[in-house]
């Protein structure tokens, strides 16, 4: 379900050049991403590198100090954040931020709010998420923190967007939540949607991505498609390590790729290389996780 | 026999503050936004009716049919420039603009229409009454009022919680970035929140302008205070919680006034004082709107 007169040249999504400041930090240096129709691609980095502001800069909850974003060609830099929505990009923000004292169906009501139309009707979200239906009544406060991720991606989808952005979804999730609510992605996906995900859990970014964007401090470091990189470069990329570390412990025998579109950056404390390599990488810096017992 | 009539006297007059507060109430749970204009905004809608009366010599008690939507559609065109523009500048800017814009009502009435005291003539409904008993006498007036309040408060959560609209509100008092995010304008719905509360404040100052004398500064010294307090009693954003604060607060005043007519207002202060030292929340805890 491409949009006409996309071809595989022109990306769906096109960020050029962008900047971003809060305040007097800029967190976002000159970054340009492309996501071609149909693709899902994955933004990976440490906290603090600027995933989360390059979604909601893409949202338009930040005006970006320089560069632009393109919507299928069309510029939607000045757009505001609900007429990007009706263009046809949702983010799911971190977090989840659904409206508590709203029931589930309402706030499923209220991403349809752009009356944008598309296959994705409340019908259709509850067939997605098969326990939703019988709780459509209930308080979204009530729910777990795996159900509220599933509500707010539902709300995004009753947007019926083109570009779908998730952002952190699996933040405060247990392991087995995580796996659940990522299991969906592929019918999204499947349905045409163009899908730009930040993860912090590097493994899960890497397992659905058919490309992957490495973020260091508000530039990109690397990117290209999973199977055509190292664990060492990714490592190399996230951390800011150079790639002196010896790409121990992650990539299971994956082999040398070609070279990646940028070349790791060098900066960042290299003292910090033995602390994090290895088994870190699986899950940097991750929230703590709730207790068992949170199910879907 | 006299307590029961001065309780029941303090519901009725407590529905006259519910009405006065529950607009205030809905700025605050949407907005945030705490209008000090509100009473004098209250006293605009009178003399707006007591222009509408003379002009059109309608009786007073159908002004509202043109008073009410002529203030909602103020209500709307304020919030989305005036309002919205202080809110873009933080809390404290509201604050301030609002309290400016009751300083400027104020003096801008006593400029153009004299510091004079006016009502809105209603004929003989003002002092019409029946009697139960020998002791207790209500006032059909006082009783329209209450009706009108708890109708008005009624309709507001009907529509807050049935409506695409008061849906959008809601959503928006919720999270308003997720709002956004969700494709909704919220400074539209801002819009349509606010021309609800002039709505309701335009009802009340009509209510208040058939009810006793009213002059320019009637907005500030007698209805802002009691309209907090009740908005207060009942607790913040809450609209049930408003018609509580409302009727307790009449109540307390009315009782205070039966033990010493000079307690009156002393009375109500003190139920608002121990309220906010004992449960500073509001006497309903439920933060939603609604």
């Amino acid at each position: 379900m491409t949009a006409a007169g996309t071809t595989g040249a022109s990306p769906l999504l096109e960020v050029a050049g962008l900047s971003v400041h809060h305040g007097q930090l800029q967190a976002l240096h000159d970054v340009s991403i492309a996501v071609p129709a149909g693709q899902v691609h994955a933004m990976i980095g440490a906290n603090g590198a600027g995933k989360s502001t390059l979604l909601r800069t893409i949202a338009g909850l930040h005006a970006p100090t320089a560069g632009s974003i393109r919507l299928d060609g069309r510029d939607i830099t000045g757009l505001r954040p609900e007429r990007r929505v009706a263009a046809g990009i949702a983010l799911v923000p971190e977090g989840r931020r659904l409206f508590p004292s709203l029931s589930v169906e309402e706030n499923l009501l209220i991403g349809a709010s752009s009356r944008r139309t598309g296959e994705w009707s409340i019908d259709a979200i509850y067939d997605l998420f098969g326990w939703m239906r019988d709780r459509r009544r209930q308080r979204a406060a009530q729910l777990s923190g795996g159900e509220q991720q599933a509500v707010a991606i539902g709300r995004a989808l009753a947007a019926n967007p083109r570009v779908l952005l998730l952002d952190e979804l699996s933040l405060g999730l247990a392991p087995v939540v995580v796996r659940r609510i990522y299991a969906t992605l592929p019918q999204l996906a499947a349905s045409g949607m163009t899908i730009l995900l930040v993860e912090q859990d590097v493994s899960q970014a890497l397992a659905v991505a058919s490309h992957v964007h490495c973020l260091l401090e508000g530039r990109v470091t690397l990117a290209g498609p999973p199977a055509r990189l190292t664990g060492a470069q990714i490592e190399a990329a996230y951390f800011g390590v150079s790639a002196a570390s010896n790409g121990n412990g992650y990539g299971n025998g994956s082999p040398p790729g070609t070279p990646a579109s940028a070349g790791p950056a060098s900066a960042g404390p290299a003292s910090a290389s033995p602390a994090i390599s290895g088994p870190a990488i699986s899950g940097p810096a991750r929230q703590a996780d709730q207790p068992p017992g949170v199910h879907l | 026999m006299t307590w029961v009539n001065a309780v029941i006297q303090g519901v009725m007059l407590g529905g006259l503050y519910a009405l006065f507060a529950c607009g205030l109430s809905l700025m605050f749970g949407v907005m945030k936004v705490i209008n000090l204009a509100h009473g004098d905004l209250a006293m605009v809608a009178a003399y707006i009716a007591l222009g509408v009366v003379t002009i059109t010599h309608v009786p007073a008690i159908w002004s509202f049919v043109l008073v009410v939507p002529i203030f909602a559609a103020l209500g709307y065109v304020l919030q989305r420039t005036l309002l919205q523009a202080s809110l873009n500048r933080g809390v404290i800017t509201t604050l301030l603009v609002t309290f400016g814009l009751s300083v400027v009502i104020e003096n801008a009435l006593q400029q153009f229409l004299s510091a004079n005291s006016r009502e809105l003539n209603i004929g003989s409904l003002v002092s019409d009454s029946f009697s139960i008993g020998s002791q207790i006498t209500i006032a059909y007036l006082d009783l329209i009022i209450l009706v009108v309040a708890v109708a008005v408060l009624l309709g507001l959560q009907y529509f807050l919680s049935s409506s695409r609209s008061g849906r959008m509100i809601r959503a928006v008092a919720d999270d308003r970035e997720a709002a956004q995010l969700a494709g909704i304008d919220y400074r539209h719905v801002f819009g349509i929140a606010t021309a609800i509360a002039f709505g309701t404040v335009a009802l009340a100052g009509l209510a208040y302008g058939m009810y006793t004398q009213f002059d320019p500064t009637t907005g500030t010294t007698a209805l802002l205070l009691y309209a907090f307090e009740a908005v207060v009693i009942g607790g913040l954003g809450s609209l049930w919680g408003t018609l509580a604060g409302g009727i307790l607060l009449g109540v307390a005043q009315q009782v205070g006034a039966q033990y010493h007519a000079a307690d009156q207002v002393l009375a109500g202060q003190l139920l608002f004082l121990i309220i906010l030292v004992l449960r500073p929340q509001g006497i309903t805890s439920r933060r939603e709107l609604a």
